[in-house]
């Protein structure tokens, strides 16, 4: 290396000199050229993992409630994820709604997360790390606000799905839902 | 290089042309070892077999699995129960797992003991960060794939993590499902990554040794070598000590493989994958319980994850916190006794990992958690202010002293 360079040196003319700022020119802009090429190759493989049309391709899920007595709570699936139904009791109701805001970590009213306050309808993923809550089963524990309890790290959840306790940042995400009468709904 | 010289006109018409027998001479026969290594550098090379094992079994494996989320329940247990030897080549690998864990951990605690990471092995021991890291990821991976309850919400869990970064987190996990949850698109990329991690990892392992062989081993006086008498050739004393090493190693790796294949595993993974259903008690594979306990000792969830990542970062970063100029924690007072509360400490935040978070395990894994950054971080001053003991003047005078020291009893 060093020999080369050194004939190099000694063998620089004038004239040399005076193009190294034009080569300079030239070698930044064919390498930024280069990457960025690159880049935009690297893009479809990039994105190719991406979920794909059929996976993105919306559903929407349908539900009768008549059957769900009060008290009772149901689980159905949702473009993969579950999403909680729970038909709550008065004491429920009064509960979530009771609660003052500047309590709540995610500050929400319960008004805000339903449409009928008989219906409380969440995606049951806890927003931690993904884990599902308990809670859905009558014996199941349902954390200190009874609601849901999320076994994976201990996140409690109210009895509007809000986060109450534990290291979930988030309330429970209320899917896009209407009803389209008075015992059922469409998710999505 | 040295040239071998040898009357096999064929060798030396092969040497002359790529000289692979002049480079194993060199760096597998006579290549120059201190006298004085203990079995703790035995785990090296016991690494770099069980990593062959890994591989092989895992390709005859892949034989005969199914990477999609609706078969690979079934595909593992027709390997255990239909394939021929089947269950032998999943308990080899999934026990390997555990043992290639076991090794590199003691590895590791080597180099912490003995100051390996020192000037001038500080990027050897980076590589070696590197390769740990490459593990964890490929070990992670792999054990999704059977698709069991554990797989699958262990994968969950994880993945979540990239949750935790701001604003582009959420997209960040999407893409790596390729959907919006763990799923069938989740399964078949894992096993591409499970099948190419481990070629990558080698590749790195190669690099990891051609930084060895640039400044040679360590030793456990951490002093440097001073003259030809304070080395042995490599071939025949390293490589009988290895094997011999290889041999006790194999005995309790079999002794899991044959007795109990199932020690280190979870039963929750015998039940195939349910995304409905949470298990009431969700634990990672042992070796990832330290790092665990200290993702949950933190209240906050990108809290949690940024001190486990500082976990990991800062062993890169090892070399430059300690500052003393002595390698070894034998002729460091100070340094021995944090290193070993440091041992112990891990274990301790391992069994914290897989208790509940709450209550008198909580304020554990907070103490727990502290420890582990103090260790590193007291290092610049523990490097400043302790008072090291006399070292050793040579190797070859230490080894003859013990030496004499024998022959007079
Ligand atoms: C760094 C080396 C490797 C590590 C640490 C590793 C780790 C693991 C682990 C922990 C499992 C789950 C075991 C179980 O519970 O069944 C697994 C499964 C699997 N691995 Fe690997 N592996 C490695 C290399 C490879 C290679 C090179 C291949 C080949 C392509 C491979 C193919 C497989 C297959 C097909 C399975 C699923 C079958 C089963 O679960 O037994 N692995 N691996
Ligand atoms: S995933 Fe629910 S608390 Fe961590």
């Amino acid at each position: 290396m060093s020999d080369t360079s050194d004939t190099a040196s000694t063998g620089t003319t004038a004239d040399e000199i005076e193009s190294a700022p034009r080569r300079d020119f030239l070698l930044i802009s064919t390498t930024t050229l280069g990457l960025a090429g690159v880049g935009m190759a690297a893009w479809p493989f990039i994105y190719s993992i991406n979920p794909a049309k059929d996976v993105l391709a919306l559903s929407s899920t349908e539900v009768d409630l008549s059957a769900i007595e009060e008290g009772q709570a149901i689980t159905v699936m949702w473009r993969g994820k579950p999403v909680f139904i729970r038909h709550r009791t008065e004491d429920d109701i009064a509960s979530a709604a009771s609660v003052d805001l500047s309590e709540l970590r995610d500050p929400e009213t319960d008004k805000e997360r339903v449409k009928k306050p008989k219906w409380l309808i969440a995606i049951g993923i806890c927003t931690h790390l993904g884990c599902i809550p308990s809670g859905q089963k009558l014996g199941d524990k349902k954390g200190d606000f009874g609601g849901w309890f999320c076994p994976c790290h201990g996140s409690h959840y109210d009895t509007s799905g809000r986060i109450r306790k534990g290291p979930a940042p988030f309330n429970l995400p209320v899917p896009e839902h209407a009803f389209t009468d008075e015992t059922s709904i469409l998710i999505g | 290089m040295k040239r071998i010289q040898t009357n096999n006109r064929i060798l030396m018409w092969i040497d002359e042309r790529l000289p692979i027998f002049s480079y194993a001479e060199e760096n597998l026969a006579s290549y120059p070892t201190p006298k004085n290594l203990n079995y703790w550098w035995n785990y090296g090379s016991l690494a770099g077999i069980v990593l062959a094992i890994m591989i092989v079994t895992g390709i005859f494996l892949a034989m005969n699995y199914q990477p999609h989320a609706d078969v690979a329940f079934q595909s593992v247990e027709r390997i255990v129960r239909d394939v021929n030897y089947g269950w032998l080549l999943r308990n080899l690998h999934s026990n390997g797992a555990s043992m290639f864990f076991i090794v590199v951990y003691i590895h590791m605690f080597r180099g912490l003991y003995f100051g390996s990471y020192k000037a001038p092995r500080e990027l050897l021991w980076m590589v070696g960060i590197t390769i740990y890291v490459l593990m964890m990821a490929t070990a992670f991976m792999g054990y999704v794939l059977p698709w069991g309850q554990m797989s699958f919400w262990g994968a969950t869990v994880i993945t979540n993590l990239f949750t935790a970064i701001p604003v582009i987190g959420e997209y960040i996990v999407i893409w790596v499902w390729g959907g919006f949850s763990v799923d069938a698109p989740t399964i078949n990329r894992f096993f591409v990554w499970h099948y190419l991690l481990p070629m990558i990892l080698f590749m790195v392992v190669v690099i990891h040794l051609w930084a060895l062989h640039v400044n040679k081993s360590s030793n456990p006086l951490g002093i440097e070598v001073k003259s030809s008498a304070d080395m042995i050739p490599f071939h025949p004393f390293y490589t009988i000590k290895d094997m011999y090493g290889l041999g006790i190693f194999m005995i309790v790796y079999m002794y899991f493989v044959f007795f109990a294949p199932d020690f280190f595993g979870e039963p929750d993974n015998y039940i195939p994958a349910n995304p409905m259903v949470t298990p009431p008690h969700i634990v990672p594979e042992w070796y990832f319980l330290p790092f665990y306990a200290i993702l949950r000792a933190i209240p906050d969830k990108l809290g949690g994850v940024a001190a486990m990542g500082m976990a990991i970062v800062i062993l890169y970063v090892l070399p430059w916190l300690d500052t003393s100029k002595v390698r070894v924690a034998t002729y460091r007072p100070i340094y021995k006794q944090l290193f070993w509360i440091f041992v112990v400490n891990i274990i301790l935040l391992g069994w914290l990992g897989q208790k509940p978070a709450e209550g008198t395990y909580l304020i554990m894994s907070r103490l727990s958690t502290a420890y582990y950054f103090i260790f590193f971080l007291i290092l610049p001053l523990v490097g400043k202010f302790e008072k090291t003991k006399q070292l050793p003047v040579s190797i070859f005078e230490e080894v003859a002293k013990k030496h004499r020291a024998k022959e007079d009893k």
